[in-house]
Formats: C-alpha cells, sequence, structure tokens
C-alpha cells in the first residue's frame, strides 16, 4: 500500500512542479496518437462503410480478416515496422525507424482494424434502416457512404474512442519502432516501462495514474463534444 | 464543420507541445545501441550532455539487451554499439560489420539473492562454487533468459560448474526473457537468486529484502567495449560523428567523466580504455 501512496505523491509532485520532461512526454505521447488515430480514421471508416454497403465476391472473407486484426499484438506490428523501415529493409532509405513518425506508421497499423471493424458494423446496422429510402431516391455510390457515415457519425465516435484508447496504452509496438529513446521517442508508456525496469516503481506507477487522467480527459472532452454536437442537431 | 474544431484544437496544440519541447538542438545525432544496465543506471544521463556540450553532437540511446543490440547494429540501425560481450563484439568487427573494438569501462558482476539465503551463498566469492550450492538446493534463480550479455556470461558461468540449468527450466530455473531491471523485479519479488552487474543493482529502486550473496571472483569480471559500425556495409552510417563519441569517450575527458558518475557515493563504471 506504502508504493500506491509514494504513487500518487509522485505524480501529484510531476504535475504542480509542472515538470518539464512530464510535459515533453506528454506532449509526444498526444502527438503521435492523436495523429495515428486520426489517419487510421481517414483510412477506417471508409473502409469500413464501403465493406458494409458494398456486395463483391470475398466481402465476407475479409470482414472476418479485419474482425481478427482487431487482435493484433502490438508486439507484431512492432516488429513488422521494424523490419520495414530498418536501414536494411525496404523503407530504408527513408530513414524512419527511432523517429515520432515510425511510432505513428506503427499505431496508425494498430488502429486501423479496430476503427474498420467498428464502424463497418455500425454502418451495416444503419444500412438496414436507411437501404429503402436511399433506393427510393437513387442515391449513387458515393452519395450513400457519406450519407451513412453522416448519420452514423455519433456512434463512429465511440470507434474513433476505441481506436484511441487501444493507441494511447499500447507500449510494444513504440518501444520497438521508436526505441524509447530520451527527448526523441520517450512516451508516456515507454517512460513507464523504463521507470519499472529501473524498480522505481512508485514514480512509474505514477506515471501511470498521470495516463489514466488524461485519457479520462480526452474520452470525457470526446463524449462531452458528441453530446453537444447531437444537441446542436436535434435543436 | 465548425463542431471539428475541437479536435484540430487538440492536436494542434499537442503538436505545439510536442514541437517546443523539443529541447536538443544540436549539428547532428548518432543513435546508439547499447545496454540496458548502462541505461538503467543513469550513466548516459551524466555521460551524453557532456559530450553534447563538447562537441554539439546529439547522441541517442537505444537501451537493449547486448544480443539485440548487435543484431539491430547489424541491420545497419545504430551508429555505434557499446555492448558488454567480447567474444561477440570480436565476431561482430571479424564479420566486418563493425570497424574496430576498444576498451570503454569495466565493472563486475554480482549475485544478489534474499536474506533467508535458501542455498547458503552469503559471503562467497567463490561464483562456481555458489552456482552448485544453489543448483544442488534447488533454490529459485531467475535468469535474463534473453541472450545479453550477462545472459551470456551467466551462461558461461553455469557451464563451469557442470550443471546445465536448461534442463531445471521452468522449476528452480526461471528465465524472465526481459531486461536487466524487470529481471531484478521477479527476484526480489519471487525471493530469487539473480545474477546482475553491480551498476544496475546499486542504482536499482526495488531491492526488497535483496543483499549481495556472491562478489569478487574474477570471473565475474565485466568489460564494456565500443565499436563503430562499418559504413562499407551500412551507407547511412553517420561515421563521422560516431568517431567523434568514440574518440571523447576513449579521451580523457570521457574517461574521467565515466570514473566520476556515482550513486550512493559508490563508483559504478571504472574507465580503462588504454
Amino acid at each position: 500500500m506504502e508504493e500506491i501512496r509514494t504513487a500518487f505523491a509522485a505524480a501529484f509532485k510531476l504535475i504542480v512542479t509542472l515538470d518539464h520532461n512530464l510535459f515533453e512526454i506528454v506532449g509526444l505521447s498526444l502527438y503521435v496518437t492523436l495523429t495515428a488515430v486520426l489517419i487510421a480514421c481517414l483510412i477506417g471508416l471508409p473502409l469500413g462503410a464501403l465493406l458494409a454497403v458494398g456486395r463483391f465476391p470475398g466481402r465476407h472473407l475479409v470482414v472476418v480478416f479485419i474482425n481478427s486484426l482487431m487482435g493484433l499484438p502490438p508486439v507484431v506490428v512492432g516488429l513488422v515496422v521494424y523490419l520495414m523501415l530498418s536501414s536494411a529493409g525496404p523503407f530504408g532509405v527513408l530513414q524512419l525507424l527511432y523517429t515520432p513518425t515510425a511510432m505513428i506508421i506503427a499505431q496508425a497499423l494498430l488502429v486501423t482494424p479496430i476503427i474498420a471493424a467498428l464502424s463497418r458494423q455500425i454502418i451495416e446496422a444503419l444500412h438496414g434502416e436507411y437501404d429503402e429510402m436511399l433506393r427510393s431516391m437513387h442515391a449513387g455510390r458515393m452519395a450513400t457512404l457519406s450519407t451513412l457515415i453522416w448519420d452514423a457519425r455519433y456512434s463512429l465516435v465511440t470507434a474513433a474512442l476505441a481506436g484511441l484508447g487501444r493507441a494511447f496504452a499500447e507500449v510494444g509496438a513504440v518501444m520497438i519502432v521508436g526505441g524509447n529513446i530520451n527527448h526523441v521517442t520517450r512516451v508516456m508508456t515507454t517512460a513507464i516501462a523504463l521507470e519499472t525496469s529501473k524498480g522505481e516503481l512508485a514514480l512509474a506507477l505514477g506515471l501511470g495514474i498521470i495516463l489514466v487522467g488524461l485519457s479520462i480527459m480526452i474520452n470525457t472532452a470526446l463524449m462531452s463534444l458528441r453530446s453537444e454536437m447531437e444537441r446542436m442537431a436535434y435543436a | 464543420m465548425t463542431h471539428r474544431r475541437p479536435i484540430t484544437l487538440l492536436l494542434g496544440a499537442a503538436t505545439a507541445l510536442s514541437l517546443l519541447s523539443s529541447t536538443a538542438i544540436a549539428d547532428g545525432f548518432i543513435i546508439v545501441q547499447s545496454t540496458t544496465s548502462t541505461q538503467n543506471s543513469g550513466l548516459y544521463d551524466v555521460l551524453l550532455p557532456q559530450f553534447q556540450k563538447a562537441s554539439g553532437v546529439e547522441v541517442r540511446v537505444v537501451a537493449v539487451g547486448t544480443g539485440q543490440a548487435i543484431k539491430n547494429a547489424t541491420k545497419c540501425d545504430g551508429d555505434v554499439l557499446l555492448v558488454h560481450a567480447k567474444a561477440a563484439e570480436e565476431k561482430f568487427v571479424a564479420d566486418g560489420f563493425g570497424i574496430s573494438r576498444s576498451d570503454v569501462m569495466y565493472n563486475d558482476f554480482v549475485i544478489v539473492g534474499p536474506a533467508a539465503d535458501p542455498a547458503g551463498i552469503a559471503g562467497s566469492s567463490d561464483i562456481t562454487a555458489a552456482l552448485k550450492a544453489i543448483a544442488i538446493a534447488g533454490a529459485p534463480f531467475a535468469s535474463r533468459g534473453d541472450d545479453s550479455g550477462t545472459h551470456k556470461k551467466e551462461l558461461s558461468l553455469w557451464r563451469a560448474t557442470g550443471y546445465g540449468p536448461a534442463a531445471a527450466s521452468g522449476t528452480w530455473y526461471r528465465e524472465t526473457g526481459s531486461g536487466m531491471g524487470a529481471t531484478l523485479n521477479v527476484g526480489t519479488g519471487m525471493g530469487a537468486y539473480v545474477m546482475t552487474d553491480r551498476a544496475t543493482w546499486i542504482a536499482f529502486g526495488n531491492k526488497g529484502g535483496h543483499k549481495i550473496m556472491v562478489e569478487g571472483d574474477k570471473a565475474l569480471f565485466n568489460q564494456y567495449g565500443i565499436i563503430a559500425v562499418n559504413p562499407e556495409n551500412c551507407p547511412y552510417v553517420k561515421s563521422v560523428l560516431a568517431q567523434k563519441f568514440i574518440d571523447w569517450i576513449l579521451s580523457p575527458s570521457g574517461q574521467d567523466a565515466i570514473g566520476a558518475y556515482k550513486r550512493d557515493g559508490q563508483q559504478l563504471f571504472f574507465p580503462n580504455a588504454s
């Protein structure tokens, strides 16, 4: 119990003293994760909508495949991205390994299947409701997709939040492709792993408490944004 | 689309924050593939700012086990290798991946264990006898099990005893497959003996009731070496900057900085560049 009390004290001290390293790490965490989730949304939402509406051979297999990718271990994604970006790998010429960009790529790959799979499910349900109406309006493919994505937007926020939670919490992928380099690629989760391995358990847990706090803040912000949007839409 | 703005704002704030906080504005940077023991002991936090001040070159350390560090350097993902497994380092150079190897510093390994000392080895300075006693007693022993420099060393010490711990893996011999600190956390958690470098142990914050049980055997010597990655294999290697770092660390200023680093009043690494 002593450890947990010290952890809260450590977290409190880091926050009130405006610890420079902490802010750097938190800033990089937010930058990497939010960018990755944004990219994942840009790819995952249309992909999910296409799978929900489209009728093509092998669609069922693609859906099963993407659903399975939701359980992809971060460390595997990290390893694949590492092999791609390594100087000896196919994209070595870009020299992106051990940079925040590499971390964004890895997290985007990790999160895209989650957002695609969840939005497929959400939009498919909505499509069932809208199908007749859209047909009667002779809506084209693009119009159908954009109408469905737009009308499902409140539920899709939840899909994005699921992706955000996954990216924010993972350590396996960013550790491998970022290298946990001080001041360059150290984020909340890799800093926690490092402090744990130094045996500084209270400090590690303190950082964990801050991470949870941040996560709560982001979720609250997005959920209140969602209800605000709903309120404005139906006002 | 005004209601999208908060997200953009959040993203913008994060970008600004991370840009603002990227402190080191340097002439260039190199990547050093190194070991968890040197990072966990805090040595780099003291050493690297001094080098950057003297040279303007930023050093980015990727701390993994020696085995993984050498593999990463073999794939050209680093400019300098600073590890502790002399035989593997010499092979790295002989295979043409590194230019040449120099001694940097040394310390020693110790066996730490629970105060209850189930194998009765406290105070021993004979590592072979101590390991034998652990095997005979079947006392829990947590091994790195990750092909790191420390792990390679530990296996070579077991070989000298004639007791192969591999057969006991999963019973009293427990391979954690992780870094030095993580293995120490396991060891203090389950009351197991652990072989660790002295620097990591002194700097370690979660010692629990564990104490140093075995130390002082010549066989526990732990030498660190530094190697520049060979640009003939690796076109992206920053050879000039890498050499600058190596020259500095082998110079009197670098060696003095290593010798001056203390934790709890104890010197962690002893410079011995020739």
